[in-house]
């Protein structure tokens, strides 16, 4: 039998019962959404993450605080700080392979100017921060060398910061106090959005490090060194060279272990999207639960289609049909249903993904392989669940099909 | 050359620690352009034997050879195919695919046909079914035809692949007695142009339009003949034609063998009783 032939009479004996054949499909079509749906917000969020990752630098290396030991008793990352402005400035005189080396001191103050106060983070950083991050002034400019050098009290406000406390946009030139000493307003920086995590990058401020560290109070410890390298094939050897640089100012023995730890983008990159994608995984796996509850309505089906219509395949049998026929007529049948099915879910995961998208906020993505996807596993649930129906149909005596009532 | 030889077929049937024969050592042989009744009351073997010669079921014993083909050799496909290529079918209750139009019913086998000649199967299945008088029928669903068309469909869907052999089993067997001689006329004026035709039947009546008559029971062949005087279902027909009650009423009850040359009409109530 021809295969057009095939697919012909498999539509025409689905259509003869739509209704059934619809909600035979509505496991499927629930299905193939679903997971359309969550590849769609996992993959949009992973995207974003990796644009976060990109927005914080190119080529970044970032050296990090290590954990302390008290008596073998490991401490935790960060719970003894030893990284000082120091260590930032041998990395910056010694370092071979960096482009640009900053430290990020960091605390939490009120400032206070303009149209009030605002609670928010301050950064204390080198110059070439903000080549590092790739962060520019949108009005005003940002320091230079000589407010880092004569550790001048002028400030860059963060977006939300500068709109919290100059609504009109007129904070270049203006003063704010943070602790009580005076700032001046060198300029406002570009908008950077959130992190991947929600926190807002912009709810920020950033003084030269040495004003922060002489003029602040409670400015000692840094927080993390930022560097980058000239390309992205040194970063490998420039974490090594950064580990033995900081080993040597903290002058560790041989034996001792890193108070610090070092890590590049990819490694930042790796660990945020570590949580997303065991969400990722979470909800295709509860999507492909509704895949088989599909499967199995459709297996379902096809048994009781098998036992309505013994009297047809017996017709068909005793006018010539084989075996392999009737098995191929039910299973294209079965095939026929699910495909449609996951087509109909395809199209409502595309839309409930943007829908939900447009609703929430949260980025999607329907990645064009989703496509592949969904209709090769309805396909593939088709040939299945439908394969023991069929077989069950191929496999009856044609003298009992016929005298079936 | 024979369409249908079998030798000694026997056939028995287990059910749990009992065999049952159905078939205890028949031999039967057609001849191409026959048409031929097999009569028997219900239990007889008629049944079984059907089944045998449709290649729908396999003998015990014997020998069965179909069109010079030995069937007890084949394989499940094999017999799929040979009942495709060589037999046609017509049932008693029609048996066409519910809500599918005559048309498709009767292309029904030539989908099935493995031969790999490329052939119209809708314009073979339109021209089946303008023989059986069914041209302007061709998109209706069975439910939309009358029993009488319904069995015409169902012999178109016989006759499309040319078979060797038509096998009717009781195809009268649904219809009012008008109905079936007009069946009946049909199947001779098919035999006429040369198709050989074996009905199953318990109806006498039914069995007169045939040339041989088979009587089978108890699982073997009891008579078997030629019909002295065979009836012809057009000219029954002619005289059911213009039956005004009362005129019909006039006419004697017939007996079962009419004699062929004066066309005596059934009683209004005519078939078998």
């Amino acid at each position: 039998m021809k295969r057009s032939t095939l697919v012909r009479i498999a539509v025409q004996s689905i259509l003869k019962n739509k209704m059934r054949t619809l909600l035979t499909m509505l496991g499927i079509v629930i299905g193939v959404a679903a997971v359309i749906v969550m590849v769609a917000v996992g993959q949009g969020a992973q995207s974003r993450i990796e644009e976060q990752i990109n927005n914080l630098g190119t080529n970044l290396v970032v050296v990090t605080p290590g954990s302390s030991q008290a008596g073998g008793v490991s401490q935790g990352a960060g719970t003894f700080n030893r990284l000082t402005v120091e260590d930032a400035e041998k990395l910056e005189r010694e370092g071979t392979l960096f482009a640009a080396v900053s430290p990020v001191i960091v605390s939490r103050a009120q400032v206070i100017g303009g149209q009030g106060n605002w609670r928010t983070m301050i950064n204390g950083v080198s110059t070439e921060y903000f080549s590092i991050r790739d962060w520019q002034a949108a009005d005003g400019s940002l320091f230079s060398e000589a407010d880092l050098r004569g550790m001048r009290k002028v400030v860059l406000l963060g977006h939300t910061v500068a709109a919290s406390l100059f609504p009109d946009g007129d904070a270049v030139g203006q003063q704010v106090q943070i602790r009580s000493v005076p700032f001046k307003v060198a300029g406002v920086l570009s908008a950077k959005g959130q992190t991947a995590s929600g926190s807002d990058q912009d709810d920020v401020v950033v003084v030269p490090y040495t004003t922060a560290r002489s003029r602040l109070s409670g400015f000692a410890r840094v927080q993390m060194i930022l560097a980058s390298t000239y390309s992205p094939a040194d970063i490998a050897a420039a974490q090594e060279e950064v580990r033995s640089l900081i080993r040597e100012s903290h002058r560790l023995g041989d034996d001792d272990d890193d108070d610090f730890t070092v890590r590049n983008q990819s490694d930042l990159a790796e660990a945020a999207s570590g949580t997303t994608r065991v969400m990722s995984w979470l909800l295709a796996a509860i999507a492909s639960i509704s895949l088989l509850v599909g499967g199995i309505g459709i297996m379902n089906i096809m048994l009781v289609s098998v036992t309505e219509r013994t009297r047809e395949i017996g017709i068909r049998m005793a006018i010539g049909a084989r075996g392999a026929d009737v098995l191929t007529q039910f299973l294209v049948e079965s095939v026929v249903i699910s495909v449609l099915g996951g087509l109909i879910g395809l199209a409502l995961g595309f839309g409930g993904a943007a829908l939900l998208g447009h609703i929430t906020g949260w980025s999607t993505e329907t990645p064009p392989q989703a496509v592949l996807i969904a209709v090769g596993f309805s396909a593939a649930v088709g040939v299945f669940f439908g394969f023991y129906p069929a077989r069950q149909a191929a496999s009856l005596d044609p003298i009992q099909a016929l005298r079936y009532e | 050359m024979s369409v249908i030889r079998i030798d000694n077929v026997t056939k028995v049937y287990r059910s749990g620690q009992n065999e049952v024969p159905a078939l205890r050592g028949v031999n039967l042989a057609v001849d191409a352009g026959e048409m031929l009744a097999i009569m028997g009351a219900s239990g007889s073997g008629k049944s079984t034997l059907m089944n045998i010669l449709g290649c729908l079921d396999m003998p015990t014993s014997g020998e069965y050879h179909l069109d010079g083909v030995h069937v007890n050799e084949l394989s499940r496909n094999q017999l799929a195919d040979l009942r495709n290529q060589k037999l046609g079918f017509v049932f008693q209750g029609f048996n066409l695919l519910a809500r599918t139009s005559a048309l498709e019913n009767v292309e029904l086998p030539l989908l099935y046909d493995r031969s790999g000649r490329q052939l119209d199967t809708r314009a073979l299945a339109a021209q089946a079914l303008e023989h059986v008088g069914l041209g302007n029928r061709l998109d209706h669903v069975p439910s939309e035809l009358s029993g009488g068309q319904q069995q015409r469909v169902a012999i178109a869907r016989a006759l499309v692949m040319h078979p060797r052999l038509l096998l009717a089993d009781e195809p009268t067997g649904n219809l009012d007695s008008r109905t079936s001689v007009e069946i009946m006329a049909l199947f001779q004026e098919l035999n006429d142009r040369g198709i050989t035709i074996l009905i199953v039947t318990h109806e006498a009546d039914i069995s007169a339009y045939c040339r041989r008559i088979v009587e089978v029971r108890d699982g073997l062949i009891l008579r078997d003949e030629p019909v002295a005087s065979r009836r012809r279902a057009a000219r029954d027909l002619e005289t059911l034609a213009a039956p005004p009650p009362v005129a019909a009423a006039a006419h004697a009850p017939t007996p079962h063998a009419p004699t062929p040359h004066a066309p005596t009409p059934h009683a209004p109530a005519q078939g078998p009783a």
